[in-house]
């Protein structure tokens, strides 16, 4: 239909005067030249993420030929002395930490979405979830600065000794304590998807029809009940992919987790301890590697982060994809 | 049997004064922190700031005194850099994305490409601003920088406009196209004008988003302790060198670093906020809670 | 809206000419601290050149001038052979000043710490855990030792201080040299602590009760933190010191100047001599003359004469002046 109009306006060209966009160009031509315009720039920004990529492989060719892919991320030395390199303490610190802050933020995030939507008053709940959404925007550095001035102190002074006096028997929870390791990374990475997760959350509970609340309320339940039947159940795939979408963005953090997880790049199998993420080692070491060889290994833990976090934000988009297609029928 | 029933009753209610108090339990442990880092910030932050610390350059190492001039203009200089770059291109892609071309090839790899710009941990755009441009021009440059909050800024201007333009109804569209004027006038002159304030606060939410990125600034605009404003040159910038004070040992750097912090989030949320309130308050609340969802699910 | 853009536009382009040399460098943090002074003291001098130093690393700053994104880097640990073909041109290592590697502790109650260097070699191997191990209580009669765990606090980044301290180290510990290394990077085993340059050892030492970690004396001092006394090789019990570092310099004969200037002094004979002392260098590239190159060179004349002066107030050591009239003619 917007064809047949197109056309006929070129029969009858806009009328002479202050329209300066005329330019005596036929409007076909005119619309044709600003797609192809249009194609070109979308065509550049492809080129451009293809040429990241490319550049970045490039770059890790190098270990990839002296390691090997499945050997780099299988071996946990990193030896720039002997110029030998293996990701798997990096692969392992950002997972753990990742998943870790998971376990903590999910279910607070799910409560506190329901605290905001279910228990306050509309106005209160509304304040209160722009405060919470406003911590998204807090860089991240400044959550480092406390992280180290704060959290890291709190951590080590009145966490550890909590823990090791209920849970101390754990393997967790072994070795001396100093403040700065996987447990406080964690702990600042979970604080930081909160936002992420709860904002989801919030809104996929919205998406549920009033109806529904108010039959299992007129049914008799408790609050509780109504929640977990109306709220929580039709609403698990949407929850979950919050939770996911938060995993991605714990993935990818980089100056929070490298000033309070203390860059260690052994393995321990205590949270108390040093560790290091990969994009923590990227940090640190990036523009300070000497031999080539550090280089390129550096490059590869790289983009086994590219292609992990790749992985899970689109298992994230897919789910939610799903669970607004389920909702929109 | 009626003991029963009552004692059922009680524990059901029970379960739910209980599962209430976990709900405010957990929204307390939530917001604790959140208050102390707020708290912390413009306390210590406030505390902190001075005249010099807006006016002058760094001291030598453990001198007390100095200030973030350069930083603080540095900062606004790369955002300002990393914006030209990609406002312009991210609006035109969003506007491609749809209005153009819905179903074509090149539109959906550009989609998928978007999505996964989104996706990329800020420390490897520094990688890659770092080999394509701080390497061939042969010094650490304030362009490098930029670029990399460029790639940064660029997928969440693109994804703003597209959902906005497509909360457009066609038959503004229809009725622009029926009198007689060109598609590309009709959006651009029509469409886009109509959606300005929607893009707008797009493009802001975008760039406060970059100007506290420190990840794609260690080693493209790298540091400087003077001012600069050439584009070819290192330049320093607020996260950096938050960076570089806050791990260090010296009490009054470390003070600069907490003024440093307060200035970043008066920025940072200072352009959220304002650019919120751009939009009046039905708007902002109906209309932008639709972005916001759709934003969410494309971030991080 | 357009005029904006004009006057942003002319602005911007009005900035990118500027009367002032701008000359950009990086490496070592070791002598950041004296470094800053200088380039902020000789801006007072010949105004019209910038000087802009970023404290990255030693293995940043050996990469970056290879990578030739700065016009000079700066080391303490010397280039290695591998690293010098690597380089376009020859690479000229200027020594500046000379400092020591200082091992500064944070104990409560402990204000003075007695260590040999097996000993110190095994707590950084994370062999000694405990503040209270008999080692180290051997070493320290009469000091009231805790039993608070030891947390090694080491570089995370390519660092010449750690290329220092790991020479030192596995100069007189075999076991060490043999399981880690000497190099700007090591791999540490156990539970360590990596800190950002020697700003951010300090930091952390300072911030945290029980550790101990490698830093520029300079750092240690400015913060208050007290530093082990290190058994030499004589046997004597020396505080990193200015005296100390220079009793390690003067036992070099006069003649090794006029060679390779990539002197290691760890581990010197003397009484006064403190054993993990280094000279630390600026590292020139000897290529066509650049208006950058040349006032790096007005620069370094400055700093080997009148610069070197203001070493001892910042705790480093003046260079030997044998050794300063060598280089005077050499960068001439």
């Amino acid at each position: 239909m917007e064809q047949t109009v197109t056309q006929k306006s070129i029969k009858n060209p806009a009328p002479k005067g202050p329209d300066s966009f005329h330019l005596g160009i036929p409007f076909k031509l005119q619309d044709k030249i600003n797609v192809w315009v249009l194609r070109t720039l979308a065509f550049a920004i492809i080129t451009m993420l293809a040429t990241l990529i490319v550049l970045l492989f490039k770059q890790s060719g190098e270990a990839v030929k002296e390691f090997g892919l499945w050997n780099f991320i299988s071996t946990d030395n990193w030896n720039p002395v002997e110029d030998e390199f293996g990701g798997l303490s990096f692969l392992y610190g950002t997972t753990v930490s990742s998943l870790l802050a998971l376990a903590i933020a999910a279910p607070v995030s799910v409560a506190i979405a329901l605290f905001l939507n279910e228990m306050l008053p509309a106005w209160l709940g509304k304040i209160l979830g722009l405060f919470v959404e406003m911590i998204a925007a807090i860089p991240s550095i400044v959550f480092g600065l406390w992280g180290i001035y704060y959290l890291a102190p709190f951590v080590k002074n009145t966490l550890t000794p909590m823990l090791k006096g209920s849970l101390g028997f754990l393997p967790l929870f072994q070795g001396p304590s100093f403040g700065i390791g996987m447990l406080t990374a964690s702990l600042i990475l979970a604080i930081m998807i909160v936002p992420t997760i709860t904002s989801i959350c919030r809104e996929v509970f919205k998406t549920i029809p009033g109806h529904q609340k108010e039959a299992a309320l007129a049914l008799g339940a408790t609050r509780y009940e109504m929640i977990k039947l109306a709220i929580l159940s039709p609403s698990f795939s949407g929850i979950m992919g919050g939770v996911v979408l938060g995993f991605g963005r714990a993935l990818g953090e980089t100056m929070a987790v490298a000033m309070v997880i203390g860059n260690s790049t052994t393995i321990s199998s205590s949270l108390l301890a040093p560790a290091s993420t990969m994009a923590s080692v990227i940090a640190n070491e990036y523009a300070e590697a000497d031999s080539d060889l550090h280089v390129a290994a550096l490059c590869l833990v790289g983009i086994f982060l590219f292609v992990i976090t790749l992985i899970i934000n689109f298992a994230a988009r897919s789910i939610v994809w799903h669970f607004n297609r389920k909702h929109a029928r | 049997m009626m003991i029963e029933t009552t004692n059922y009753y009680r524990w059901r209610k029970f379960k739910n004064r209980f599962f209430q108090f976990l709900l405010i339990m957990a929204a307390i442990a939530v917001l604790t922190p959140i208050l102390l880092i707020v708290q912390y910030t413009f306390v210590k932050g406030a505390g902190s700031l001075n005249l010099d610390f807006f006016t002058n350059l760094p001291k030598p190492v453990g001198e007390v005194g100095g200030g973030m001039r350069h930083a603080i203009l540095g900062t606004l200089y790369l955002v300002a850099i990393g914006a030209a770059i990609a406002v312009p291109i991210g609006i035109m892609a969003g506007i491609y994305l749809a209005e153009f071309d819905k179903k074509s090839a090149l539109s959906r790899i550009l989609s998928f490409a978007i999505d996964l710009l989104t996706g990329v941990p800020s420390i490897i755009v520094g990688i890659f601003a770092y080999i394509l441009l701080v390497v061939p021009m042969k010094s650490f440059n304030a362009m490098a920088g930029g670029v990399a909050l460029s790639i940064i800024i660029l997928p969440i201007v693109t994804r703003a406009t597209e959902e906005i333009l497509k909360l457009v109804p066609d038959h503004i569209r229809e009725a622009g196209l029926a009198l007689g004027i060109p598609r590309w006038k009709v959006i651009f002159m029509i469409v886009v004008p109509g959606s300005f304030k929607g893009i707008f606060t797009g493009v802001m939410l975008a760039i406060s988003r970059a100007a506290g990125e420190t990840a794609p600034l260690l080693f493209t605009a790298f540091g400087n302790m003077y001012m600069s404003y050439r584009i070819d040159q290192p330049m320093a910038s607020l996260p950096v060198q938050i960076y570089n004070y806050a791990i260090s040992p010296f009490e009054d750097w470390q003070r600069q670093a907490w003024g440093g912090a307060f200035v970043l989030i008066i920025i940072v949320l200072g352009i959220n906020l304002t650019s919120r309130a751009i939009i009046n308050r039905n708007e902002l609340i109906n209309f932008f809670s639709e972005l916001k969802k759709k934003l969410n699910s494309k971030k991080a | 809206m357009k005029h904006l853009l004009i006057i942003a536009a002319s602005l911007f382009i009005a900035t990118q000419a500027s009367a002032v040399t701008k000359v950009n460098g990086a490496g070592a943090s070791f002598p950041y601290p004296i470094y800053s002074k200088w380039f902020s003291e000789y801006k007072k001098v010949k105004a019209d050149v910038e000087f802009n130093y970023q404290a990255i690393g030693s293995g940043g700053g050996i990469r970056q001038l290879i990578k030739q994104t700065v016009d000079f880097g700066a080391s303490d640990a010397p280039m290695k052979e591998k690293d010098m073909k690597k380089a376009a041109w020859p690479v000229l290592h200027v020594p500046t000043v000379m400092g020591a590697v200082s091992v500064a502790f944070n104990l409560d109650g402990v204000k003075s710490l007695k260590i040999d260097g097996p000993t110190l070699a095994k707590v950084f191997m994370g062999k000694i855990t405990k503040w209270n191990d008999p080692a180290l209580v051997a070493l320290n009669k009469g000091l009231k030792l805790p039993s608070t765990d030891i947390l090694v606090v080491r570089r995370s980044d390519g660092s010449g201080t750690t290329s220092i301290f790991s020479d030192y180290l596995a100069t007189v510990s075999p076991e060490f040299e043999k399981e880690i290394g000497r190099g700007k990077a090591l791999k540490w085993p156990g539970a360590t602590v990596g800190a950002k340059g020697n700003d951010g050892v300090t930091g952390v030492v300072k911030q945290t009760k029980g550790a101990i970690g490698y830093v520029e004396l300079a750092y240690a001092i400015k913060n208050g933190l007290p530093t082990a006394d290190v058994k030499n090789k004589n046997g004597k019990y020396v505080a990193p010191s200015i005296k100390g570092v220079s009793a390690s310099a003067a036992t070099l004969k006069d003649d090794v100047y006029n060679g390779d200037l990539r002197i290691s002094i760890v581990d010197q004979v003397g009484d006064d001599v403190y054993p993990i002392s280094a000279f630390t260098y600026i590292l020139l590239p000897v290529t066509k003359e650049t208006t950058q190159l040349k006032e790096v060179k007005a620069f370094l004349n400055w700093a080997l004469t009148k610069g070197q002066d203001m070493a001892g107030d910042l705790h480093y050591a003046p260079l030997p002046t044998k050794l300063t009239e060598v280089l005077l003619k050499k960068i001439k």
